[in-house]
């Protein structure tokens, strides 16, 4: 059997791109993605249209995931909605329920002792680095490398092992109330903390060596899904996803919560916007929440882990509640009523892993919010797909589609 | 932080706007006709380039004015929020000016509030549903929409036809929710128990 050699040579993907977009003329095609497809993460769906490889526009369709969040917040007690606020970003739900705590207690005149604060902050920098550990890894996933993906998720679990002593729940954590946490942090969890992040760059040192400089991993990230400052400004962009573009916008800087100004770190940016500037972010917002956390377990501060002048809103400690009438009373309304909340209107927004989660709470007084309504991150982030993806290959949407990091359950609510 | 000098000039140069008495950012109300005028003029001269979010309210049928939208604007320059409300005119077709021009961030954020609560967005490029199916015949956020949900046909007529499937009521007792302790219990749909304002019926004392 004879067999014939034909030499192919593969030029420039720029030029490529310039070349199809010239060639081509044909009749376009109409591409559906999702809404379950690995791609995805989650149950996003895109209609495209092509013109041989490219796109030349694209348009998400949501709701697969639309729970009625607020509609079920309008119908609850505040502290009964906790576990509601675990499934918006379910990579960081203790975050999440920080956000949540921290909106309500606005409306309150509640202090919040320096003990609770510092946990909460630990939790929240944990809760990032999960994030980012599970983001980034399946980023390099989507660009075609498997391996990182191991090395992240190994450490992650690591994490969620902490998160279940803490806890109680490695992923479903409602670990905050009205008012303070639920529980106190165990005996020796900070040492096992201090571990973590001691052994943490190790592992992320790993994920560089195998992806920064890799040359794949450059040719496919570089330059794709450049947003500019002003898009990402005006499609309400925030997090990681704003700070790759070269904006300076951090929160937990501008507006520090829950004791952030106590805590030496820097926000890092990109300068492009490309795929490949918001992995870097990523990649070092890790790096100073690992510095965070060591300054939160150094200077850890004593006392109550929850606000103790916070009658009618934080139940009482267990053992008073079985041996105190006061104290039943008050746990019995508050169990059955809510935690009793000024009227008002309050409108909160933490530094998330994914970006600015904002929480618009009306009250009325009493134990539940007339209204709330979610600001999810994800949302706002992924609406500039219809700008974003138009003049790339197909190819590339999976590239796009993980650098944006988002989370549907968060984006459907 | 936005200070009270910003606050003072704003309001002088803008007369039909009405300072609001809040807990936490500076807020204001402006009328809706001159609501796109007010974003511009926000967005380029004031440094306000952030649309953060855009939502509304309803108050509640009975009301004088039912609905009214509620959007956070952040400013770079100032580093801080105004919080902008404005009231919709019409409580049987409400309706606002869209603001998707200014701020393309809100127009998922508009159809989102339409998709919710029925409010158009006059001059939007694209309002349609977003979150619910297109057919989707009621407006979930509004407050005479039941916490179940109503029992609606499902979307798709060819699957309809065989399965005679549709979207059904949740069954919702038992659940986390706090549920009425007396009456017959078909009656008791869980729901939170100090307010009133989600009974058809007058509260029981």
């Amino acid at each position: 059997m004879s067999t014939t050699t034909k030499e192919i040579s593969v030029g420039d993907i720029g030029a490529r791109g310039a070349e199809a977009k010239s060639q081509i003329n044909g009749d376009k095609m109409a591409l559906n993605v999702g809404p379950s497809h690995p791609t995805t993460h989650g149950v996003l769906r895109l209609i495209m249209e092509l013109n041989g490889d490219l796109i030349e526009k694209c348009e998400p369709v949501l709701g697969y995931l639309h729970r009625g969040d607020e509609k079920i917040a309008e119908n609850m007690t505040y502290n009964q909605f906790v576990p509601y606020t675990d499934r918006l970003d379910y990579l960081a739900p203790l975050a999440n329920n920080v956000a949540y705590a921290l909106t309500v207690e606005k409306l309150t005149n509640i202090e919040i002792p320096p003990r609770c604060q510092a946990i909460r902050v630990l939790v929240c920098e944990m809760a990032r680095i999960s994030s980012h550990l599970l983001g980034m890894g399946v980023f390099g996933m989507d660009a075609g490398a498997w391996t990182p993906f191991m090395y992240t998720f190994t450490e992650r679990e690591k994490l969620y092992t902490l998160f279940e002593e803490l806890t109680g729940a490695r992923f479903t954590t409602s670990y905050t109330r009205i008012g303070g946490v639920a529980r106190d942090i165990p005996d020796g969890w900070l040492e096992r903390v201090e571990k973590f992040v001691d052994e943490l760059p190790k592992a992320i040192g790993e994920v560089e060596k195998l992806l920064t400089r890799n040359r794949i991993f450059l040719d496919r990230t570089e330059g794709i899904g450049e947003i500019s400052k002003e898009d990402a400004l005006a499609y309400g962009l925030t997090g990681p996803n704003l700070r790759a573009t070269g904006i300076d916008l951090d929160l937990r800087k501008d507006k520090p919560y829950s004791g952030y100004e106590q805590y030496e770190f820097d926000v890092p940016i990109g300068t492009r916007g490309d795929c490949y500037d918001r992995y870097l972010v990523r990649i070092e917002e890790v790096s100073q929440s690992i510095r965070i956390i060591k300054q939160v377990i150094k200077d850890f501060p004593s006392g109550a882990w929850y606000a103790e002048d916070a009658k009618k809103i934080f139940a009482p400690p267990k053992d008073k509640i079985l041996t105190s009438m006061e104290e039943l009373i008050q746990n019995f309304m508050i169990v059955t009523e809510g935690p009793q909340i000024p009227a008002g209107e309050v409108y909160f927004e933490a530094e998330n892993p994914k970006g600015a989660l904002g929480f618009y709470v009306v009250s009325k007084g009493g134990g539940v919010p007339y209204r709330m309504k979610i600001r999810a991150p994800s949302f706002c982030n992924l609406s500039i797909l219809e700008k974003l993806a138009p003049g790339h290959f197909l190819s590339d949407i999976t590239v796009i589609l993980g650098s944006l990091d988002f989370v549907m359950g968060e984006c459907d609510r | 932080m936005i200070d009270e000098d910003f606050k003072k000039s704003l309001l002088k140069e803008h007369s039909y706007l009405v300072q609001r008495d809040s807990v936490d950012w500076f807020t204001v109300e402006c009328p809706s006709k001159d609501l796109v005028s007010f974003c511009k003029s926000m967005r380029d001269n004031q440094g306000f380039e952030l649309l953060i979010d855009l939502t509304a309210i309803d108050h509640g049928e009975g009301e004088e004015c039912r609905f009214s939208t509620v959007m956070h604007l952040y400013s770079l320059v100032h580093r801080g929020y105004v919080r902008l409300h404005s009231l919709c005119t019409d409580n049987d077709k409400p309706f606002m000016p869209s603001i998707s021009e200014i701020y393309p961030a809100a127009n998922w954020h508009e159809r989102e509030t339409f998709d919710m609560f029925g409010i158009h967005f006059t001059n939007h490029p694209n309002l349609k549903r977003i979150l619910m199916w297109d057919e989707y015949p009621y407006f979930p956020l509004r407050k005479e929409f039941p916490l179940a949900g109503i029992d609606t046909p499902l979307p798709a007529d060819d699957v309809v036809e065989v399965t005679q499937a549709s979207v059904e009521p949740a069954p919702m007792m038992g659940g986390p929710f706090v549920s009425a302790s007396s009456g017959p219990i078909s009656d008791s749909e869980p729901r939170a128990k100090d307010e009133s304002w989600t009974e058809r019926k007058e509260k029981p004392l």
